[in-house]
């Protein structure tokens, strides 16, 4: 375990040392853990998280992985029992820190979940709900193209753009998640997590929202979890495999899917066990 | 034979039925053929058949009786009453049945020797602890001996009837017994049988609220026009001491109508936003250890009875408010100790905990994902209530409101006690109005003379009262089903 | 991995801020925090307040002021032509008033001559004193010839003089004291024949036109009596519903419009009730007014729908792997209800029934139409005979006008308010001892 970490941390120091602009980290994960009342779910997780980069997350059921990902954006704070160790810091400013303020957090680390749940609304109000409570467009105008802007991005626009006034509800599955995403867009983000995007979805709004999320990756920082581990080497430059609450293996996608250092993550990704 | 004793001799019978039907069953199983029903079901199933039709029979028989005896003692009454006003017939009628209740407790020699007149046979009853009305008359006596007598005989024969019934039904029940007799199933069909039945008691109770309600304002209605009901806008029943011939008093329900919404209203716009931001609260900021101490007592707010705060508006909230208007103006007050204000108060106050713990399971409803969603885009927690929780819970919240609406509508006891009696129409919520309730209440208590439009209004306003808060309940319920279905 | 500073990351640099109305909004979040604080105190003041008021008003109601005199129970007085073995009435109807006035006189050292000053002793004692001494005489009459001290109530008037309600500085002509009367107290209260008491009274009378001498024994009976009857009647019948609606009915209109039914009658008005029962089982049935029986079918079929209504909450909680088991071993969905769902829907089954007989207690509205706003002042021995209820005591007395009536009423509030706490607060804590996560 510990001599996994230490490889992730080289091949993260060996990433800093090279200096390239896509190997900026944004996010870092340093000895996190996670309990929920007098149980522990998540143990010592340390996990870099690069810019403009899609980092996976991967590992079978309950490993700690979804865990991990709402503790990016304390979205673990409203569950009253859950408490949080270690740092997390996002531009190298402690995101548990108490001057940082959970609001701002969020509006800055952005969160799609595994069901897509738009608001009882219209379609345009539930693009505009994010940038209207954080008062980002003063102008109905500004307000219009944000929202025109936000839908173009995720790629829902040419579909929905005679019905903006109908209620999100009443889209499909496909349409409702890719409706959230470019609800967490219109805040303008820097990261968006998601947590297992695609899993409520068949196979082709699967695919739709796939290369959606490689063309994002061009603005935004991703971090996602999915269970499938065909999604995590299509999308993804980085992957980190958790097992029972433990970060095994971290790396670039290529490789941990070639050649992984760790037999949990090798018997993981060819369908021995999860 | 008295209904008691019958009542008991049936279930002696249907007991050794049960006994004897276990036994036999037992006896059968001679461990060759699988018996299909435990011994015990046989057993049952004999004791069904010697109970329920003859309880049925008692049942039938009980009631009939009592009509029969009621247009026996009617067909009696000498033919002057029968002419005159229906009232005093019916009064007669009372009177005759009252004297036979109190003859049974006589002495059987005295019961044997009754004098003629009812004079004389007064102190005899009142020795015995009877208390009749001063008005009865000396021919009633025979009748009610008559009466008595009859009673006697029909319930003797009855009886018989009902106990032989009784046996027929266990000789039957056993002389059915055979091993591989289905008792197990003719028992749980009856029983099945009888969950269907005691679940159809809703409607009747229903059919019968409704149609009880209709005959008596049929009956009103034609005493006082439809119209000069509904329409009307002075309620003056003017109550006539009886046989006082025909008074004209003028029923408006509007004046009532008008005081019950008005109530109902400032009630609303109590309980409303305090109730809606009590579970608003509770249920998206309490902690735990609040939530415990705060939960129970809102409980115990809901458990106390009406009455407890009707007293409360009477003696205390009523006079302070009409103190402190005094105090306020300088001597003279302006909020009448019974106003539309203190009734709606506190009537406001008694529906908070409903409110909210309507609207809290409306808003626990609301998907948590709903919830994440929101505080996942970086609103805070008011921002998450007010512009997504509250509106996704809306549809509930207004069937919540309905369902309020119709309790502050048919709530009685803090009208009668703090709202007054004075039928007003007024804008002014210092002063008295008086509610649909509260006169249903005024009509009903004290002597009763049935069958005057007085007090055949009070079932007119019940109808009325009944289906306003029917409309309100189904449509309420209907939201709420609707919107709890959306979630699920 | 020490050797790595965990604090900085190369190129990482935290962005400028964006203004995103924090201030603004964190104080709108504060204000709807102490929003919801204030509806909550709101709800909680009112409750304190009304407690308050009716226990400040109400705890003296358990304290009865009374006189302990000895008196001498003169034959020359209660039967002077010597007829009683003969004419048993005599005793019923003789002048007991005069004994306890007798005694009085001599406890006070009054001339017996000075029929001036005598008639000022009128309203010190209750005329209760002519029920408690022939009570005495009727269980002994023995007595008859002696002198054996007993505790006449006193006077309302005087009762409240003594608990200091009266206030005696006020004119003499506007208060229902006398200044002799008041002299009179302080002497018997100094040498310790004035007393207050604890008031069995309360709760052992009936009606009465004298508070001193009302109480709420005939409410009592008559509420136990409808609480048995709504029992027998509304458990058995609403768990046989609720199990044929849980288990048994099969969707179909007939089922809706059961359901239907229930729901609205959980939300009818109970005053509706009332008239269904002055109708059709006072005036068709022909069941007797003001009986506690009629009280308890009105109140049974009031508290259906609530039982039902927990009942089938309290069923469908039961899990299905229950019920596959059960069946799975050959028992028919009878014996499956009865013998395995039933005992685990138990606990929920009795909370609700607990609160449904809670409310049925508390009812008052439907039992105002059946006649049970009657005086009463003997024990109803059967449901079948003139009865009322606590609440409907209470409201009776609340429209008494004397103080002292004010006092009873709010003592009876205490009692019936410490029935239905207990029995909330049972239901409570069944239905968290018996919560059950399956």
């Amino acid at each position: 375990m510990n001599i996994m970490t230490e490889k992730a941390l080289e091949s993260a120091v060996s990433d800093k040392m090279s200096g390239t602009p896509n190997e900026i980290i944004k996010m870092r994960g340093n000895k996190v853990g996670v309990f929920y009342g007098e149980k522990q779910a998540l143990f010592d997780v340390d996990l870099d998280v690069r810019e403009n980069q899609v980092t996976a997350l991967i590992g079978p059921s309950g490993c700690g992985k979804s865990t991990f990902l709402r503790c990016l954006n304390r979205m673990n704070d409203t569950i009253d029992s859950a408490r949080v160790t270690g740092k997390i810091t996002l531009d190298n400013e402690d995101i548990y820190d108490k001057n940082i303020d959970v609001v701002e957090l969020r509006a800055r680390v952005g969160m799609v979940f595994q069901k897509p749940n738009p608001f009882p609304k219209s379609i345009y109000e539930n693009v505009a709900y994010g940038p209207r409570i954080h008062g980002l467009a003063k102008k109905k105008s500004d307000m219009d193209h944000v929202v025109e802007t936000s839908l173009k991005k995720a790629g829902l626009f040419n579909e929905v753009k005679d019905r903006l006034l109908e209620p999100g509800t009443g889209l499909s599955g496909g349409q409702q998640q890719r409706l959230c995403i470019a609800r967490a867009i219109a805040v303008s983000p820097e990261v968006i997590l998601m947590d297992e995007p695609c899993s409520a979805l068949d196979p082709i709004a699967t695919a739709r929202v796939e290369e959606l999320i490689d063309e994002l990756r061009q603005n935004y920082t991703i971090v996602i979890v999915t269970h499938s581990m065909q999604q995590a080497a299509r999308v993804s430059q980085r992957t980190a495999m958790f097992h029972l609450g433990y970060l095994v293996e971290e790396g670039a996608t290529d490789k941990m899917f070639t050649n992984p250092d760790d037999k949990r993550t090798q018997d993981y990704i060819t369908g021995r066990f999860g | 034979m008295s209904l008691m004793l019958v009542f008991a001799l049936v279930f002696v019978i249907g007991a050794v039925a049960f006994f004897i039907g276990r036994q036999r069953a037992a006896a059968h199983d001679n461990g060759k053929v699988k018996p299909h029903s435990r011994a015990h079901y046989h057993g049952w199933w004999a004791f069904l058949l010697a109970t329920l039709p003859a309880l049925l029979l008692l049942a039938i028989w009980s009631i009939g009786s009592s009509v029969y005896l009621n247009s026996h003692i009617n067909g009696q009454l000498p033919a002057q009453t029968a002419e005159s006003a229906i009232a005093s017939r019916t009064l007669a009628a009372s009177l005759t049945k009252s004297l036979a209740n109190g003859l049974r407790k006589l002495e059987p020699e005295a019961a044997n020797n009754l004098p003629a007149t009812f004079t004389e046979l007064q102190p005899m009853l009142a020795a015995r602890g009877v208390a009749l009305a001063p008005d009865t008359q000396d021919y009633m006596i025979p009748i009610a001996v008559d009466a008595n007598r009859t009673q006697d005989t029909m319930q003797l024969i009855g009886g018989v009837l009902v106990l032989a019934l009784a046996v027929a039904g266990a000789v039957f029940g056993l002389s059915k017994i055979k091993v591989r007799a289905r008792a197990r199933n003719n028992v749980e069909r009856l029983i099945l049988w009888g969950l269907l039945g005691a679940s159809t008691i809703a409607i009747l109770t229903t059919v019968g609220i409704v149609l009880s309600m209709l005959f008596q304002s049929i009956n009103f209605f034609e005493r006082v026009p439809f119209f000069s009901f509904f329409f009307g806008t002075v309620w003056d029943p003017r109550f006539a001491a009886a046989g006082a011939g025909e008074s004209a008093g003028q029923f408006g329900l509007i004046p009532l109508l008008a005081g019950t919404l008005y109530i109902a209203l400032v009630a609303m716009l109590v309980a409303v936003p305090v109730g809606l931001m009590s579970a608003v609260y509770m249920a998206e900021y309490a902690s735990p250890k609040v939530r415990a101490v705060v939960k129970p007592a809102l409980e115990l707010l809901a458990g106390i009875p009406t009455i407890v705060y009707g007293i409360f508006a009477l003696v205390t909230l009523g006079p302070f408010l009409r103190d402190l208007s005094a105090a306020l103006a300088g001597g003279t007050s302006f909020i009448q100790a019974q106003s539309i204000l203190t009734a709606g108060l506190v009537m406001g106050v008694m529906l908070i905990p409903v409110v909210s713990s309507l609207s809290d399971d409306i808003i626990t409803a609301v998907p948590r994902a709903m919830r994440d969603g929101s505080l996942g885009l970086g609103a805070t927690r008011s921002e998450t209530i007010r512009k997504v929780i509250l509106p996704a819970a809306l549809p509930g919240i207004v069937g919540a409101i309905l369902l309020t609406a119709s309790r502050a509508i048919g709530e009685t006891m803090i009208v009668v006690l703090a709202a007054g009696v004075a039928a007003n129409l007024t804008l002014n919520p210092f002063e008295a109005m008086t509610t649909i309730t509260v006169k249903i209440v005024n009509q009903l208590t004290g002597d009763l003379e049935f069958n005057s439009p007085q007090t055949l209004v009070a079932f007119a306003l019940g109808i009325t009262l009944f289906f306003l808060t029917l409309i309100m309940n189904i449509f309420a319920l209907y939201i709420v089903r609707k919107y709890r279905e959306q979630y699920e | 991995m020490t050797d790595i500073s965990m604090d900085t990351v190369a190129g990482a640099v935290p962005r400028p801020r964006r203004d995103i109305g924090l201030k603004r909004r964190y104080a709108a979040e504060r204000r709807f925090r102490i929003y919801g604080m204030l509806a909550i105190s709101v709800g909680l003041i009112f409750l304190a307040i009304m407690l308050f008021s009716i226990v400040s008003k109400g705890y003296t109601a358990f304290w009865q002021t009374t006189v302990s005199l000895p008196i001498n129970f003169d034959e020359k007085i209660l039967d002077p032509d010597n007829k009683r073995a003969t004419d048993p009435s005599v005793l019923i109807s003789a002048n007991y008033p005069k004994l306890a006035e007798n005694a009085l006189v001599a406890k006070l050292g009054i001339n017996p001559d000075d029929k001036v000053t005598i008639r000022k002793l009128k309203g010190f004692l209750s005329d209760g004193a002519r029920t408690q001494l022939r009570d005495v005489v009727a269980a002994d009459p023995s007595v008859i010839g002696t002198t054996r001290n007993v505790d006449i109530l006193a006077a309302a008037n005087l009762d409240s003089a003594f608990k200091g309600q009266i206030d005696l500085n006020v004119d003499e002509a506007r208060r229902k004291v006398s200044d002799q009367q008041v002299i009179w107290m302080k002497q018997l209260t100094t040498d310790g024949s004035m007393a207050e008491r604890f008031n069995t009274g309360l709760f052992t009378f009936g009606a009465s036109s004298r508070p001193e001498t009302s109480g709420m024994g005939v409410a009592i009976i008559g509420s136990f009596y409808m609480m048995v009857i709504v029992l027998l009647l509304a458990l058995p019948i609403g768990v046989a519903a609720s199990i044929y609606l849980e288990e048994f009915a099969k969707k179909g209109r007939l089922t809706d419009l059961i359901e239907v039914n229930i729901n609205n009658l959980a939300a009818v008005p109970s005053i509706v009730f009332g008239l269904l029962g002055l109708s059709v089982f006072i005036n068709f049935l022909g069941l007797p007014r003001s009986a506690a029986f009629v009280g308890g079918l009105v109140l049974t079929l009031m508290t259906l729908p609530t039982i039902i209504i927990a009942t089938r909450a309290a069923l469908a909680a039961v899990p299905p792997s229950i019920r596959s088991a059960a069946l799975g071993l050959g028992a028919s969905k009878m014996q499956m209800v009865f013998q395995h769902i039933l005992p685990l829907a138990a606990p929920g089954i009795l909370t609700g029934t607990i609160i449904g007989l809670a409310r049925a207690l508390g009812e008052t509205a439907p039992l105002l139409l059946i006649g049970m706003v009657a005086f009463v002042a003997n024990y109803p021995t059967t449901p079948f005979e003139p009865a009322t209820a606590l609440p409907v005591q209470i409201y009776m007395w609340a429209n008494e006008a004397e103080r002292a009536f004010v006092e009873r009423m709010s003592g009876a509030i205490i009692i019936l308010l410490i029935f239905l706490m207990a029995m909330n607060i049972t239901a409570i804590v069944l239905r968290r001892r018996f919560e059950r996560r399956w």
